[in-house]
Parts: structure tokens; C-alpha cells; sequence
């Protein structure tokens, strides 16, 4: 499959600016996660996804559940770029009596297919949503992306468990392996690997790529659905706060607003302006 | 009317015809379909039968998933794993998003028996009222459980409902009417008022039965929906009668008890006298044995009409 990748190069950056943007506005947020998360959901939805901003709850769409839902800013920006909401809207990302809360809410903000926030949950309701679709004999496929830290819930086994018993081939995880969370590097805090060996051996096809190169992860979303009574895992090793030189590999960028001399670096080093 | 049939029983039943009536309805289980009745739902129409296996938490996030998809979907295990092990699950994925899932959850309270406290939650009605837009419903028998739960089966939401396991009498005929969110009156009386839920109900009418001889008349409120709860059925008893008796097989703190004082503190001062667990653990033992120790019995609940009647004097 022949990808634009120039297009979907400048969207990221578009995407990655609007995340400094909206986190400085609100003062809170998370930014190393949802920098590392960018490319990823910038290809889901504008090369991959059957989605339509003007009819968000179509029946037969393809959906999408953030289950770290902390990278929040990245969905809002994808979803603001494709159409759902204005742009403008962005800016009011955690404010008082704003649709945008800290972790996405489904049931106030078009386009989004699950609320999420507590890691783990996601994956849950990712695989009912596949089941549905197994159910109805729908040709709608489910993408979800986990961290790589959530990885340590007992929820997301559950529900891999599950995925793999119900033959789901129509689920598509993500796990954005920047492996770092809140508390430091993933192996210091609780060790997640082998991330690849743990998903074969709950019955997942896996692929790992480096989740910032469109090429490889177009051709993994490609072979993906071409598997057959699996779900499909596709670990993108990726890196916290991609994009911007002060945030990437550091872990004290989980959930932290950037003041605004730090945006306006973080906007210019994107190629935006301030 | 001695016909007797568990809440559970009746819930399985009623699942099998909802099931022919609707084909959206899906059926989730955490490996215990034959205790919570949710079996013969699955031989019926094992297209839309899923076990989750002993895993309840991905039981309720998988129910969001489908829910969101359009199903109408009734998930079940025993109430302690439902409200308890999946407590956050429900919260954060059913609750707050207003999933259309229907917690229908067994072999709840003491009366659950030998198994012992493990296994016998008297904290759910508690934990599930505290979430906004959750309806909570705890049927007193077979009759009112299929009754109750057609309605649930129709209304767009996150609803619990509370089952047991004992086989309890059957209290209503099959011409009661019964509506969501209102208050039965189960029976007609001028001095007390016991407003109770689930097997309590059957309990209450015959402590009033025995009270009517002694010259005390009872009038008996089944409370069959905590969630939302019949506001104005509970002023009428506390300004049309001297006091409140309520009665359940829950943890006094939380449930019905506190529910109704809270309305009666905020609306029509009365006094409220509760019969439930009072703040312990349950125990293994025989169901009948276990309301003696735990106070639950219809005895029990004439005693602290007494109590009230003779305080009041």
C-alpha cells in the first residue's frame, strides 16, 4: 500500500503542536505520552480508519479506544484536524464546563468510541466492541492503543485472554512502547517484557515496528488484517515525547504542562509558530 | 400463593423469553451460569451467550464494548464479584459513560449460607447507588422479578439488579401492577410503616400479620428500586403513620435504611428504626439459621415495631 507520507508527516507535526498547545492552555496534562502516541493515531485516522466526522455514529464504522486514555490531547487533536470539532475548541481542554475533559468522555465529545482514564478498561470495552462486530457480521474493524506501563493491570490479560478465546481478528491493538511511566523506566518500576512473548502466548499475532515510520506501520496495519482468528498486536517501540528535544526520553514529561517559554520552543522545534 | 421460586430462578426464566422478544439482548457469565441461572439462556440462543470465564472485570468492560456496539447487554455473576471485584470497572466504563448493561447479580446477602462471607456481599446495594444514573432494583419474588425486569430490559442505561439464591415465597399475583421506581404497597396499615426490599418483603408482611393481632397495624412498602427511589411513597408513611421500620438483608450502612432516613432527615422528621446486618461479616451456616443470627427474620422485624410502638407511646 503506497502511503502520503509527506501528508501524513505534516498532520503529525499539526497534531503535535496542537498537543503543546492545549496542555500549556490547561496548565495539567500529558505530554511525553500523548508526543510518543501522535504518529501512530495520525495514521489511524487519516490513512486507515472508516470514519466520517459528519455522521460520528454510523453503525458499520471502524472505531477507536484509547485505552491509556491520559494521551487524551492526542485524541482531541486528531479528531479537531479530522473535522469532528473545531480546532479552536482545543484550547479548552480541561476547563471548567469544557466537552474536552483530562481523559476522554464519550458520552460529550463526537467521535470519541470509548471513555477511558483508568488503564485497562479500554482493551476491555475494545474487545465487547470487537465481539459486537463478530456478532453482527459487521465489516467494521476495532483499533485500541495501550501504554506500555498500563500493560501492568491484570485487566488487559483478562481481556487479552478473551480476545484471543473469541478468535477477534477484527481487534488491532497498539501498545506505544516508550517505556517510560510516571515513576521511571518501565523495568525499574514493574517489568513489562517480554512484551511480544506475553501477547504470543495469550494466542496474538505480533508485530513490532518503530512506531514513528509511517512506512512500517502502514504495512503492519495492512498484514494485520490479513490475519486470520486472531486478534493482532502491533508494538510500536517509540519515544516519549517525540518531537520535542527537552521532552524526549524523559520520564518527569509524563504529566506535565510546559510553561510557555517551553511551548513556544516546543511550537517552533515542530515547525509552528508561536 | 405458598409457591416458592428463587429471585435467580425467576431471572432465568424471565431471560429466555426476553431473548425471543429481543434479539439484541447478549447474555455475559463469569463461569457460573448454572448458579445464576443465566444457563438456560445460553442453550436457548448460544449465538448470544458469552462466558467471560473467571475473569468479572473484563465480564463488565467487554458488556460496555457491546453496549456501545447496540446490544442490550445482561451480565452476571454473584453480586460480590459484580459490585465488589468489578466495582471500578463498573463505575468508570459503565457508570459514567451510561452503558446500556444490565448488572443482573446473583446469590446475594447472607442468605447465600454455607458458602460464608467470602461469597456473601451485604455491601452492593451501597456500592452500586453511589454511582450517578445507575438504577438499582432488588425484587422481593418470581412474580415481581420478571415484572421488574421487563422494564429494565426496556430502559436505555446502567441498571443493578440484586438476586438471590434462596427459593423465597411467592408474594404477588401475576395481576399486580408493578412499576420501576415505585413503591408497592404491599400492604395496608395505620400505625408503622416497614419499608423493606428483596426477601425482607415477605418477612414484613408476616410480622404485620402477627403485629394485627396484637393491635399494632402495619402498612408494609416494597421497595423493589432503591435507585431512583420513591420519594414521595416514603413522606406518605412518615406523616401518615407514627414511625419507620426498614428492612433488609444488607449492611444497615448504605443501603435502604439509609437511603429512606436520608429522604425522612431531609423532608418529613420521623423516627427510623432499622432491621438489616449490623456492620459485621456474614458467616457460613444454613440460610434460616443465618437470618436468626443475623437478625433478619420476621420475628425480628415485629420486635422492632414493638420497640418503635412502645417508644412512641
Amino acid at each position: 500500500m503506497t502511503i502520503d507520507r509527506n501528508y501524513l508527516e505534516t498532520m503529525a507535526a499539526k497534531v503535535r503542536i496542537d498537543i503543546i498547545r492545549q496542555i500549556h492552555a490547561a496548565g495539567s496534562g500529558h505530554p511525553g505520552g500523548s508526543l510518543s502516541a501522535a504518529d501512530i493515531l495520525t495514521y489511524l485516522y487519516f490513512a486507515e480508519m472508516k470514519v466520517d466526522p459528519a455522521d460520528p455514529d454510523r453503525k458499520e464504522r471502524d472505531r477507536f479506544v484509547l485505552s491509556k486514555g491520559h494521551a487524551a490531547p492526542a485524541l482531541y487533536a486528531v479528531l479537531a484536524e479530522k473535522g469532528y470539532f473545531p480546532v479552536e475548541e482545543l484550547l479548552s481542554l480541561r476547563k471548567l464546563g469544557s466537552m474536552l475533559q483530562g481523559h476522554p468522555d464519550r458520552k460529550h465529545i463526537p467521535g470519541v468510541d470509548m471513555s477511558t482514564g483508568s488503564l485497562g478498561q479500554g482493551i476491555s470495552a475494545a474487545v465487547g466492541m470487537a465481539l459486537a462486530n463478530h456478532i453482527d457480521g459487521s465489516t467494521g474493524r476495532v483499533y485500541a492503543l495501550l501504554g506500555d506501563g498500563e500493560l501492568q493491570e491484570g485487566l488487559v490479560w483478562e481481556a487479552a485472554m478473551a480476545a484471543s478465546h473469541y478468535g477477534l481478528d477484527d481487534l488491532t491493538a497498539f501498545v506505544d512502547w516508550n517505556g517510560l511511566q510516571i515513576d521511571g523506566k518501565n523495568e525499574d518500576v514493574m517489568t513489562v517484557t517480554p512484551i511480544d512473548d506475553k501477547f504470543r502466548a495469550f494466542g496474538w499475532d505480533v508485530q513490532i515496528i518503530d512506531g514513528h515510520d509511517f512506512d512500517q506501520i502502514a504495512a503492519a496495519v495492512e498484514k494485520a488484517k490479513t490475519v486470520k482468528g486472531k486478534p493482532q498486536l502491533i508494538l510500536a517501540k517509540t519515544v516519549k515525547g517525540k518531537g520535542v528535544s527537552f521532552m524526549e526520553n524523559e520520564a518527569g514529561w509524563h504529566g506535565k504542562a510546559p510553561s510557555e517559554e517551553q511551548a513556544k520552543q516546543a511550537v517552533e522545534e515542530l515547525g509552528g509558530e508561536w | 400463593m405458598a409457591d416458592k421460586i428463587s429471585t435467580r430462578q425467576a431471572y432465568g426464566n424471565t431471560l429466555v423469553k426476553l431473548g425471543a422478544e429481543n434479539p439484541d439482548i447478549i447474555v455475559l457469565d463469569a463461569d457460573l451460569s448454572k448458579s445464576t441461572m443465566t444457563a438456560g439462556f445460553k442453550e436457548a440462543y448460544p449465538d448470544r451467550f458469552f462466558n467471560a470465564g473467571i475473569a468479572e472485570a473484563n465480564m463488565m468492560g467487554m458488556a460496555a464494548g457491546l453496549a456501545f456496539s447496540g446490544k442490550t447487554v445482561f451480565a452476571s455473576t454473584f453480586a460480590m464479584f459484580a459490585a465488589g471485584r468489578a466495582y471500578e470497572i463498573i463505575r468508570n466504563s459503565i457508570g459514567y459513560p451510561h452503558a446500556n448493561v444490565k448488572i443482573c447479580a446473583t446469590h446475594a446477602g447472607i442468605t447465600v449460607g454455607e458458602d460464608g462471607a467470602s461469597h456473601q456481599c451485604v455491601e452492593d446495594l451501597a456500592l452500586m447507588s453511589v454511582i450517578p444514573g445507575m438504577t438499582v432494583v432488588h425484587p422481593a419474588d418470581g412474580v415481581s422479578t420478571e415484572k421488574l425486569l421487563r422494564q429494565v430490559a426496556a430502559l436505555d442505561g446502567p441498571v443493578y439488579v440484586r438476586l438471590g439464591r434462596l427459593a423465597v415465597p411467592v408474594v404477588y399475583d401475576e395481576g399486580t401492577g408493578i412499576t420501576l421506581g415505585k413503591a408497592i404497597l404491599a400492604r395496608e396499615g395505620s400505625d408503622h410503616t416497614v419499608i423493606a426490599c428483596g426477601l425482607m418483603v415477605n418477612e414484613a408482611l408476616q410480622a404485620a400479620e402477627t403485629l394485627e393481632k396484637e393491635g399494632i397495624s402495619v402498612r408494609v412498602l416494597d421497595m423493589h428500586t432503591l435507585k431512583p427511589l420513591d420519594e414521595e411513597a416514603i413522606v406518605r408513611a412518615a406523616t401518615e403513620t407514627k414511625s419507620i421500620i426498614t428492612a433488609e438483608e444488607h449492611s444497615v450502612i448504605g443501603g435502604l435504611g439509609a437511603a429512606v432516613a436520608s429522604v425522612v432527615a431531609r423532608r418529613c422528621p420521623t423516627k427510623v428504626s432499622m432491621v438489616g446486618v449490623q456492620d459485621r461479616f456474614g458467616q457460613s451456616g444454613k440460610p434460616e439459621e443465618l437470618k436468626k443470627e443475623y437478625q433478619l427474620t420476621a420475628e425480628d422485624i415485629a420486635d422492632a415495631v414493638r420497640a418503635a410502638d412502645a417508644e412512641m407511646k
